[in-house]
């Protein structure tokens, strides 16, 4: 069921042009920003950008269709039924978070491509198997994250917009673009509890072989299983609360 | 008298009725804290890449936050009327359309004000950019310059509307274009030179440079060029967008495309 739902919402989703859009203009701009801002600092730099504007194309598409993952169920008119279907309604919401942002795959292509093509910029790759493994670390981390939103915003009819707000934060904590060293410290802490950086982390390990990418394909797993917990806790406490007053469909 | 009531009346329900501000919690959430992030964002960025200090950054980005609701707020003009089934009516009725496109700007332009405001006061007390006490006025003129000129975009956005179903698609790539060419977050002397000029025609790029003057001292008679080019720039596109509005208003009809598009 996980891997039915996950390849028919992957495939929803990739014939959404508002979907893929989110996904593919990430890389675009900001590998081009890179580029312009960080001119002259060579390849490897550029390689990086172009990853974790990668990496911002998945959590875009996260916090754009994640958060709001239920609303669009209760706007086609089906989560009603959804809910009330005999298969747990977390191994259907599960699969529908990791395609949202296993779309953003694109992202990371799209990403290595433009600047290949446009800058020049020659991808190379240290430890393939540890960049083969970090993808789907980073994109099941942050897909399990996007379940905890999507469950903790189920009764909220401004989910969409609840979800945007975190885009820019995101960005901006988990060292992607911005390296860690120049944000406040006391910021430091909460990037460790959200799943892009230690994604991030794994990739970029991965590809200019420094730092410990398999350790951080592990946090990737840790946070992935503690959001799973998490989700589905917030999915039985939230139904519960919708089904007892009759208000799942209401709060659209 | 009756389009003056279209204008007014007409623009601020619409505009209420579109974005379903029922309360300051919505609003809030889908402007006020996006654009202090944002702004923050590009601050570190701009910080962590050396290019220019945190006034850069803070002067343009809020002016840049105008441009959100502008841009999405004017292809919701069109875009919301098609999802309310009511675009066909609304094309039908015998009212002026500038008079209805217009008023349905005007909410904008003052909402784009109120948010840029908003964001250069937070952000100057966050990153304690100073502005000098004879530069307040001037920059809200600049500030006011600004948001007519990025409606004038969201108009040709809107427009656009009529044609192509995905307006919020459109919408995203005019914000990042005025992201990174409009000289908010990298400066002009870095891009290529036709990307330099083409930046000359664009919305925010003239504002943010006045706003950025005067933050450093500069008086509104060194900067009154800069706003006349920013506003010029605006009523081009104001133009362009009511242009292109009937052009594709008179296309929809003859086509019977008007709910397909």
């Amino acid at each position: 069921m996980l891997w039915f739902g996950f390849g028919a919402h992957f495939k929803l989703l990739s014939r959404s042009p508002f979907d893929i859009w989110v996904v593919v203009a990430s890389p675009l701009i900001f590998a081009t920003l890179a580029h312009f801002l960080f001119a002259g600092n060579g390849g490897p730099q550029m390689l990086v950008a172009a990853l974790a504007s990668g990496v911002m194309g998945i959590w875009s598409s996260t916090t754009a269709s994640g958060a709001g993952a239920l609303q669009t169920q209760r706007r086609l008119g089906v989560l009603e039924l959804l809910v009330a279907a005999p298969a747990p309604f977390w191994s259907v919401l599960l699969p529908i978070s990791f395609a949202i942002s296993g779309i953003g795959v694109y992202s990371l292509a799209v990403g290595l491509v433009y600047v290949r093509v446009l800058f020049g910029v020659p991808i190379v790759i240290h430890s393939w198997p540890a960049f083969v493994v970090a993808v789907p670390a980073t994109i099941v981390a942050v897909g399990s994250l996007g379940f905890v939103f999507a469950s903790g915003l189920v009764r909220f009819r401004s989910a969409f917009m609840l979800g945007n707000l975190f885009e820019w934060p995101v960005w901006m904590v988990c060292g992607l673009l911005i390296p860690v060293s120049v944000l406040p410290g006391w910021l430091r802490p909460v990037s460790w509890f959200l799943a892009p950086t230690w994604g991030m982390a794994a990739l970029r390990g991965a590809t200019l072989g420094t730092g410990h990418p398999w350790a951080d394909v592990g946090m990737c797993a840790v946070l992935a299983a503690g959001y799973f917990v998490i989700g589905t806790a917030f999915l039985r406490f939230f139904l519960d609360a919708a089904r007892a007053k009759a208000t799942l469909a209401l709060t659209a | 008298m009756r389009n003056l009531r279209l204008l007014t009346i007409g623009g601020y329900l619409s505009y209420r009725a579109l974005f379903g501000w029922l309360n300051p919690y919505m609003y809030s959430l889908a402007l006020l804290l996006p654009a202090v992030a944002q702004l923050s964002f590009f601050v570190f960025l701009g910080r962590a890449a050396h290019v220019a200090d945190d006034s850069y950054y803070v002067a343009g980005n809020a002016l840049l936050a105008a441009a959100t609701p502008s841009l999405f707020g004017m292809a919701q003009a069109v875009a919301g009327e098609r999802y309310s089934n009511t675009l066909a009516l609304l094309i039908a009725s015998p009212a002026s359309r500038v008079a209805v496109f217009a008023g349905r700007a005007l909410p904008g332009i003052v909402n784009g004000m109120v948010l840029s405001t908003w964001t250069f006061a937070v952000a100057a007390l966050l990153f304690r950019v100073s502005v000098p006490a004879g530069a307040v006025v001037p920059l809200a003129g600049a500030i006011a310059a600004t948001s007519f000129s990025c409606v004038g975009l969201g108009l040709v956005n809107a427009a656009l509307g009529l044609r192509w179903r995905e307006t919020a698609v459109l919408g995203n790539l005019l914000l990042f274009v005025l992201l990174m060419f409009a000289g908010v977050n990298v400066p002009l002397d870095r891009l290529p030179g036709w990307l330099s000029t083409i930046a000359q025609g664009l919305p925010v790029t003239h504002g943010a440079k006045a706003a950025r003057e005067l933050v450093a001292g500069a008086g509104f008679e060194h900067v009154a060029p800069l706003l006349g080019a920013e506003l010029l720039v605006g009523a081009c596109y104001l133009a362009t967008g009511l242009v292109a509005l009937r052009l594709f208003e008179v296309e929809a009809r003859r086509g019977a495309t008007l709910e397909l598009a």
